[in-house]
């Protein structure tokens, strides 16, 4: 049994303001090993966003840890990586799309050839090596998506964080980058935590899937999704244990919406 | 087919393009030549001693500026007036940085800039001249009080305006204090502070102009009025006309520097229109 790469304990967020104060995370607390790829899924307003910025570090919490490969994150660690669902803001519009992955290596101390070679090789893994020259402006969204993930890529995480990054784009880009995501996860075994509102999504990708409550969150429920390693977006949509997944994590969304699902004493 | 038609198609484009550079052209220089000519025509018909034509001021020009006045007079001033806007500029982003970035300096100052901008620069000049003398360095500091404060205030405005996600991205990625700075700060402040910077370099001309005239025994300003007190019109005229292209120049100079700078930002919006 691998050590526990993450490890998100009674996690709880509070914001105050002058109106009075909101529970936006109530007490979530889950594990993540080594080479998974779990997803997590809520309804609408669940709090997914502020749960990702404070495993990320950056956002500070009420109560409660996250704790990264045994360390208390308690600033942005430097074996994390980002992908925001918003690209168009995420990249930098004046560097080109080789000056955007390179970026986050600046500060790492790695020789020219190394760095170059990362680079590339993100690039290629995204399939945009022909765009390097470009700036993301001159792409499409799919494409800039795409960027910022080869961005993360080259950064060499132990965990990608993924922030409904696919919720912007046409519904084939998203099929791509999904099998993207897939691909990254098979070949090279990284590990991702990727956020999402899109059930079908949670578990196509998915080898674990957290159903988030409504706000104050907790983990209601903590499904694993027993599918092959290999999937393809037309047969492995269609088998019928993908049907099964998808609609208990539909009716457990919908309980979560309804306020149904009762919150065990802790 | 396609091939047929693109044979076809990008000659005529390529000489339309020519037509359309050739007609902006004709539109951009035609109404300044007719005007000339419209004024040299009035001038033959009926003279006034305070308004020669054209050619009078041609001639002037020449005889003026052509020759050692262009090392006495123009050279100091274009000198002055350079360093100002070299000087207004790196204060203001630099200044205008540190308090873009620093809450409790930007609180403590915002009411004092807003103070010190409301203040006309050319009330300052006796002051200036009492403290500094009759100086260079003297004028080169009233064009900095002036000039500084569109580069300055649009430098905290652009500082400030830095996109969260952009910031939330640094921050994940760990970049250091100096990066942030280089790659994400300054750069998407920039539209903001070339906007500065341009307003700043007419202020700045301004000024130069100014400070030569009230106290000052070389110099474009000065130059100028010491033709006015002796009835030397033609020649004041040309000084003005000087005076029109220098400004044309500094327009010119920042527009090839701005789009160097901001290409990325023209880029966006041409994608943005099309």
């Amino acid at each position: 049994m691998p050590d526990t790469l993450l490890r998100v304990e009674h996690l709880k967020k509070v914001y105050e303001s002058s109106t009075g104060n909101v529970e936006a995370i109530g007490d979530i607390s889950f594990q993540m090993q080594p080479g998974e790829l779990v997803c997590i899924v809520g309804p609408s307003g669940c709090g997914k966003t502020t749960l990702l910025k404070c495993i990320a570090g950056l956002l500070r919490p009420t109560q409660g840890t996250v704790e990264l490969d045994g360390k208390k994150v308690t600033t942005p660690p430097p074996n994390m990586a980002l992908v925001f669902q918003e690209y168009g803001r995420s990249l930098y519009p004046w560097l080109t799309v080789r000056g955007n992955v390179e970026l986050p290596l600046r500060h790492k101390k790695l020789s020219r050839d190394e760095r170059d070679r990362l680079i590339d090789d993100a690039l290629t893994a995204v399939g945009l090596d022909h765009a390097a020259k470009s700036y993301p402006w001159q792409l499409s969204g799919g494409m800039q998506q795409r960027v910022a993930i080869a961005r993360a890529v080259a950064y060499q995480p132990e965990v990608l964080i993924m922030d409904e990054p696919f919720a912007a784009v046409d519904a084939q880009t998203r099929a791509d980058l999904e099998d993207l995501v897939r691909r990254l996860h098979l070949d090279r075994g990284m590990s991702i935590l990727f956020v999402t509102h899109d059930i079908d999504e949670s578990v196509y990708l998915g080898e674990r899937v957290i159903v988030l409550s409504k706000s104050p969150t907790w983990v209601q429920e903590d499904l694993a999704i027993d599918l092959a390693r290999e999937r393809d977006q037309i047969t492995t949509r269609a088998l019928p244990r993908f049907t099964e997944l998808r609609t208990h994590v539909y009716e457990q969304i919908q309980r979560a919406k309804r306020g149904e699902a009762v919150r065990p004493a802790a | 087919m396609t091939l047929y038609t693109s044979r076809v198609v990008v000659p005529r484009r390529r000489s339309q393009a020519w037509k359309r550079t050739g007609g902006n052209i004709l539109y951009a220089v035609g109404l300044p030549f007719v005007l000339l000519v419209l004024w040299g025509i009035w001038a033959t018909v009926s003279p006034e001693k305070f308004f020669p034509g054209p050619l009078v001021i041609a001639e002037a020009f020449v005889d003026t500026w052509i020759g050692p006045a262009f090392f006495v007079d123009v050279l100091p001033s274009l000198g002055r007036l350079a360093l100002g806007i070299i000087l207004s500029v790196a204060i203001g982003v630099i200044a205008g940085t540190l308090i873009g970035l620093t809450r409790w300096l930007r609180e403590l100052l915002e009411p004092l800039l807003e103070f010190f901008r409301a203040i006309p620069p050319p009330v300052l000049i006796p002051i200036v001249m009492l403290l500094m003398g009759i100086t260079d360095a003297m004028k080169v500091a009233v064009i900095v009080f002036g000039a500084v404060w569109p580069v300055l205030l649009n430098t905290i405005d652009g500082v400030r305006a830095t996109d969260s996600v952009m910031t939330e991205t640094a921050r994940s990625f760990a970049l250091s204090r100096g990066e942030r700075l280089r790659y994400l700060v300054l750069p998407s402040a920039s539209p903001r502070i070339m906007a500065g910077v341009r307003q700043t370099m007419s202020v700045a001309l301004i000024l130069m102009v100014i400070s030569e005239m009230f106290a000052s025994s070389s110099g474009l300003g000065y130059r100028i009025v010491y033709f006015q007190r002796n009835y030397l019109i033609a020649e004041m005229w040309s000084g003005i006309v000087l005076l029109g292209l220098i400004c044309i120049l500094l327009a010119a100079i920042f527009s090839i520097v701005e789009k160097r700078v901001l290409r990325w930002y023209h880029g966006i919006k041409e994608v943005e229109r099309a």
